[in-house]
């Protein structure tokens, strides 16, 4: 260092010279400095690989690589890819991206984008060492590149293209995806996401990648122990720091002082004398020029907490003698499910048994942290940007805390970097506005990696207890059910969640008398809510379980009894509801049975050793799934969506629906593109924004495609009426004379540009705009009968596992996974949705336990809670099975979620048909493998 | 609040001294900074203001031959210790060591130097330079001085050194002879941190059919990190066949007492993956010791 108060470095090209800043990482030097924003931080603590960029030519991770460190460095980050190398096309034209860029697109590897700039620039730096890596180095080279969406299986095929076309300078090959058998002229046919291109290129904006002038950094005071009192809290020194601007505790909320999705049960901030009930309770919120400043106040926040004891499971919490979490007690809700009489049908069965079975909480732990933005706008209103799920709920929270009408409040929604449920609740939201509102300044908060995993809704830990009655030929006479979930310290959507694991708890099956009892508890445990499954993941495990169980008292295959009791058109659901289409379970089962016995050469359930390894046993195991789609019980389903034809003569889709990466926004184009005869291209489609978009409902429960792409349909097709009718008198041409072809109208054999339409109906004062709201099927409440729910989709899977019976270890080999989706709408992005949900999956199955003792997070870093690593995907042999769902868009129903709840069971049952060591709980632990395998042959 | 105050990157061992001893607050080495930034960060290592980065010293970047010793500088990337012809051939072991650690984003930055000064007891470079008769070579104000590995451990996490005044130069091991070999393994858990539940390095001299001599490191084995001599014992002067090789296991059994800890392993699985890694260890080794001009 010449100066030793400047750091010099080489970034994309381009040398700069700036001031040290004492702690700073490099990353924090790229994104806040120069505005390089592609470059992500996702963790901080060196596990992800997000923030990868290329220094001096090797990879190097850049949130814990000191910015002066860095002094003299040549850096490459994602902005500065594309400048390196084109890709060619077939017909001899150049892509302005790098071949890494455009196979990532064409691979559909992109989901949430928040992974990618990480991903692709630790792929670059494998090829510019290995041209033409195989599997094995791409895993190595990846290892710790995590992607949640964890489309690994796609990562994988776009390295090898883009080595490819590196190595020959030919076209990138095509991936093997086949299009729907229901395909229309766009509809189910391969197109990629209209937000890649910035998602591969870093220009793709998440809310933190957003800097305002005189913008100010908020940090929250949390409570740190899971139960007591407040008692005392003395903010004057925090206030008083140099550079903190304000210092704001419960007293300072204007409105309603607590929030919630369905019960305001969560207060914003604990006030004095109020009670604590988890360790992320917030007690006091700080704006401060820097983020440094704002952390540093909190340690000068002094506070005094009377403990009160810790409820840290939801069966303590059932005691008489428990203290009360909440007012009305620790109860949420009992949820009953009644059919038949249970008594009559274990008395009628040949066998009865009974098991009981063990879930931990997951975190979703999607790669961007929450990140909230406020502002003032200079009429007085607040706008929030921010990465949600339900922005219209976020509204209306946000309106009641300031104590102001919602149309006061805007949310601006973001690209989101991952959400899987976990971003339904308020997170910072509130807080950044209150903050806004008393600085008068834009203020942001982003959480750090630690602070989302305290902090937000993780998914409910169970324990679910399974008695199966049955016949020897495997008809199911009776199954029975009771479940203990655990809530945490807030309602958030806990009831609904239990709801479906009880709902669910007898599996897709038929059977004449059931009876479940679920408890779902207040705990001082973290709060529990949305997550992909919802519920259904947790019963699943359970009712799979006991399934094999059951296969193997009989004497039975267990696809056998799976397909004896599956559930059919024309079957009675435990809750009463007479399933009248689109029932493709037993497809599912009798393709993924043939393509296992295809793979295993007959025999999957007995264990093989591999060869040259006797001490590798190798063997499958099987389970099917099913769940809802849309919210079903009798909530109202509606989504509200917005067609308009733009002067330019392209289309706009609007709605409030969030995008997390699962790929709404093609799916939403391809409807509209279909219905309006355009290519999809011509199709923008904005979402999540209160002020321009209508109401979409919450993104959650596999609705959208259904629900959202039904209204954007409809919507769809009342323009192109009203197109039509325009033209018809316009032209005075009957209205089947008309018709729409890209870009144009063909009226009579004449062409009439869109954009020419467009002016046309504008100057006479007419709006080229259609909107739609569309209204689910009704359903009926639990306990009704009837439909509970208008759709269903359902999936079968066979894991196969490898264990290792010196260490115990587990490897998944191969997963075959059927899903019946109705149709296949967006076959890129559902083979995206497979992939993720399938390796979701396995993280549940072997590496993911969210650990809390005695109402403290163990697991407060990504380097405890393990997600998995493109090291453990399997080879993924995805079957779609298309049964269409008369009321769905083009036939289409969910498919976000089914995909992972099969997995573990089937993966559980795998290792149980290898080593006969059966798990009630997960994840699978492969010391417990080892000794019961030593127990058994007796040398221990 | 920051991670620190000065940052500063000298060029030589003295220039690094002078600033570690004169700095006006707590100072610290730093190689990678993958233990040591983290460990700040989450508040288990007491603040620090100044880091004094020892990756520019070019006597702790020197990886070569010195007479009689492989020389691996403190400061030398681990992924260009896993590449190394050289390491790979003289020290196997601590090549495949470095290759398991982190990823290969971490692999580009952390050094063996920090692994070693970390002090961990299953640090993988760490007992990796335990199967050899590693010297270890220290600078401070007083000058330069070797020692052997094993003096340089005080408890988990706790170096001997005094690192605000010392740095660790590098690592001498001894050539390879015809005969000898190493092996490393680790056995790992999927869910929690990302330390081996048990790691074990051997370096072996093959006499045609006996183990003519042998080390073993075995970490976490206790506190600090030890060599495994009594298990050692049972194998010197026999071949790695079944008989000897279970006197050594049964010799681990009773010399060595595992630690059940909560979120990694019990006692009883190490010890049984003691004896996994024990038989694999010792079998790549053997047959390396014979493959030597192969290699
Ligand atoms: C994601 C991840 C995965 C990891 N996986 C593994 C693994 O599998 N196995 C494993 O063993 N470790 C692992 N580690 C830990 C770490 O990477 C290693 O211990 C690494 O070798 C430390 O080297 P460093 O240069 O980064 O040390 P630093 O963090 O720079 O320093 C560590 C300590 O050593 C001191 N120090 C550094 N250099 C010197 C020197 N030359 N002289 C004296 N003192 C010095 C520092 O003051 C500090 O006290 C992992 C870390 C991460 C982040
Ligand atoms: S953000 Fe740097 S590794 Fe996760
Ligand atoms: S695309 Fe990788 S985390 Fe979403």
């Amino acid at each position: 260092m010449s100066d030793p108060n400047l750091i010099t470095l080489t970034v994309n090209g381009r040398t700069y010279q700036l001031p040290e800043v004492p702690g700073e990482m490099l990353a924090d030097l790229l994104r806040y400095r120069l505005k390089l924003t592609g470059t992500k931080v996702a963790c901080g603590e060196a596990e992800c690989g997000a923030c990868t960029v290329i220094l001096n030519g090797e990879p190097v991770l850049s949130c814990s690589f000191p910015a002066a460190k860095a002094d003299g460095a040549d850096i490459l980050t994602i902005e500065g890819l594309s400048d390196l190398h084109k890709t060619p096309t077939a017909d001899g034209q150049l892509i302005p991206l790098h071949p890494l860029q455009q196979s990532f697109i064409e691979y559909g590897a992109v989901q949430c984008g928040f992974c990618i700039p990480g991903q692709i620039m630790t792929s670059y730096a494998l090829l510019e060492r290995n041209p033409d890596p195989s599997e094995e180095d791409i895993k190595y080279a990846l290892k710790d590149t995590l992607c949640r969406c964890a489309g690994y299986p796609s990562i994988i095929g776009a390295i090898k293209a883009a080595a490819f076309t590196l190595k020959t300078g030919q076209p990138l090959p095509h991936p093997p995806i086949d299009p729907s058998n229901h395909a229309g002229r766009v509809v189910g046919r391969i197109q990629p996401r209209p937000d890649a291109i910035a998602k591969v290129t870093g220009k793709a904006i998440y809310t933190d990648d957003i800097q305002f002038e005189n913008m100010l950094h908020a940090r929250v005071k949390r409570a740190g122990v899971p139960s007591g009192i407040l008692r005392k809290l003395n903010i004057e020194k925090a206030r008083k720091l140099p550079g903190v601007v304000a210092v704001l505790t419960a007293k300072d909320i204007p409105g309603e002082k607590n929030h919630g999705l369905v019960i305001p049960d969560w207060p914003i901030m604990v006030g004095i004398d109020e009670q604590i009930r988890t360790v992320g309770d917030a007690l006091a919120i700080v704006a401060a020029e820097t983020r440094q400043i704002a952390s540093k106040a909190l340690d000068l926040i002094e506070v005094e907490i009377e403990p009160l004891p810790v409820i840290d499971h939801p069966v303590k919490a059932i005691q008489d003698d428990a203290i009360r979490i909440h007012k009305n007690g620790n109860l949420l809700k009992h949820i009953k499910v009644r059919k038949g009489d249970v008594e009559e049908g274990f008395a009628q069965a040949d066998v009865v048994l009974e098991h009981t079975y063990h879930t931990p909480m997951h975190d979703h732990a999607f790669m961007e942290p929450e990140c909230s933005i406020a502002r003032l706008t200079p009429e007085g209103r607040m706008e929030i940007y921010v990465g949600s799920q339900i922005p219209y709920s976020d509204r209306n929270q946000v309106a009641r805390a300031l104590g102001v009408p919602e149309e006061q409040v805007r949310i601006i929604g973001q690209l989101i970097g991952g959400g899987f449920g976990g971003k339904e609740d308020i997170a910072g939201q509130i807080h950044a506005a209150l903050l806004a509102r008393a600085t008068g300044r834009p203020v942001k908060l982003l959480f750090d990696r630690q602070e989302s995993l305290i902090v937000h809704p993780k998914r409910h830990a169970t324990q679910i207890r399974v008695k199966v009655g049955a016949k020897k030929d495997g008809t199911l006479t009776a199954v029975e059910t009771e479940l203990f979930g655990d809530t945490g310290a807030y309602a958030s959507l806990g009831e609904k969640v239990l709801t479906r694991a009880t709902t669910h708890s007898s599996g897709p099956y038929e059977i004449p008398n059931v009876k479940a009892d679920c408890y779902a508890m207040y705990t001082n445990n973290p709060p529990a809510g949305a997550f992909r499954g919802f519920g259904v993941m947790q019963s699943a495990f359970a009712i799979e379980s006991m399934m094999d169980t059951l296969a193997e008292v009989l004497h039975m295959d267990p696809v056998e009894l799976r397909k004896k009791n599956a559930l059919k058109v024309g079957s009675i659901t435990n809750t009463g509801q007479v399933l009248r289409e689109s029932v493709g379970l037993m497809e599912c089962i009798e393709r993924v049975e043939a393509e296992m016995n295809r793979l295993s050469g007959g025999n999957p359930f007995i264990p093989k050793p591999v060869e040259g390894a006797p001490h590798r046993l190798r063997a499958w195991g099987f389970a099917v799934g099913y769940k809802n789609t849309g919210l079903g019980g009798g909530a109202p389903d509606k989504a509200g969506a917005e067609v308009e034809l733009r002067r330019d003569g392209t289309f706009q889709v609007r709605s409030s629906s969030a995008e997390l990466g699962q790929g709404l926004p093609t799916v939403l184009q391809l409807i509209a593109a279909e219905e309006l005869n355009q290519n999809p291209r011509q199709i923008d489609v904005l979402l999540m924004d209160t002020d321009l978009t209508p109401d979409g409902g919450p993104t959650t429960a596999s609705r959208q495609t259904f629900v959202t792409g039904n209204a954007v349909r409809h919507a769809a097709r009342a323009l192109r009426q009203l197109l039509t009718s325009e033209l018809a008198e316009r032209y005075d041409v009957p209205p089947q004379e008309i018709r729409f072809i890209e870009g144009l109208a063909q009226v009579n054999g004449k062409q009439v540009s869109l954009s020419h339409l467009a002016e046309q109906m504008l100057e006479s004062g007419r709006q080229p705009l259609a909107s739609y709201t569309y209204w689910a099927p009704a359903t009926r409440p639990l306990g009704q009968g009837g439909d509970m729910h208008f759709a269903f989709s359902f999936a079968a899977q066979a894991a196969e596992v490898e264990v290792n019976t010196l260490t115990g270890e587990v490897n998944v080999l191969r997963l075959i996974i059927a899903n019946d989706v109705g149709t296949a709408i967006n076959p890129l992005g559902l083979r995206g949705q497979i992939e993720g949900g399938a390796i979701m999956g396995i993280g549940h199955a072997l590496t993911e336990n969210f650990i809390v003792e005695q109402g403290r997070v163990i697991t407060d870093r990504l380097a405890r809670y393990r997600m998995p690593s493109i090291t453990l995907t399997p080879e993924i042999i995805p079957i779609v099975v298309e049964h269409p769902v008369t009321e769905g868009p083009f036939g289409a129903k969910g498919v976000g979620e089914i995909v992972l709840i099969p997995t573990i069971p089937a993966i559980t049952n795998a290792i149980y048909h290898a080593v006969g060591v059966r798990f009630d709980r997960i994840p699978v632990d492969q010391e417990k493998i080892l000794l019961t395998l030593k127990e058994r042959s007796g040398n221990y | 609040m920051n991670i620190w105050q000065k940052y500063v990157i000298p060029h030589s061992i003295e220039e690094a001294i002078h600033f570690l001893t004169s700095a006006p607050g707590p100072a610290r080495p730093i190689g990678g900074g993958t233990d040591l930034l983290l460990e700040i960060q989450q508040g288990h290592h007491p603040p620090v203001h100044t880091l004094v980065d020892v990756t520019r010293i070019p006597d702790l970047l020197r990886l070569e031959e010195v007479g009689a010793h492989l020389f691996i500088g403190a400061a030398v990337p681990v992924r260009v210790i896993t590449e190394s012809p050289l390491v790979r051939y003289h020290a196997t072991a601590v090549a495949e060591a470095c290759g398991l650690i982190g990823g290969p984003q971490v692999r580009n930055t952390a050094t063996l130097g920090g692994n070693v000064a970390h002090a961990l007891p299953a640090a993988d470079g760490m007992i990796s330079l335990f199967a050899f008769d590693t010297q270890v070579e220290i600078a401070n104000d007083g000058g330069r001085r070797l020692q052997p590995i094993h003096t340089l451990f005080k408890g988990p996490g706790q170096s001997a050194l005094d690192l605000s005044s010392e740095i660790i130069v590098g690592f001498y091991l001894p050539l390879r002879q015809s005969g000898q070999s190493s092996a490393f393994s680790r056995v790992m858990r999927p869910q929690g941190v990302a330390l081996p539940i048990l790691n074990m390095a051997v370096w072996m001299e093959r006499d045609d059919r006996v183990i003519h001599d042998i080390h073993i490191a075995i970490g976490p084995s206790g506190p600090v990190p030890f060599r495994a001599t009594r298990v050692e014992h049972e194998l010197i002067g026999h071949p790695p066949d079944s008989i000897s090789l279970q006197r050594a296991k049964e010799a681990i059994h009773q010399s060595i007492q595992f630690r059940s800890s909560a979120m990694r392993a019990g006692a009883a699985y190490r010890h049984h993956l003691s004896e996994v890694l024990l038989e694999e260890v010792i079998g790549k080794a053997w047959q390396r010791a014979f493959e030597l001009e192969a290699v």
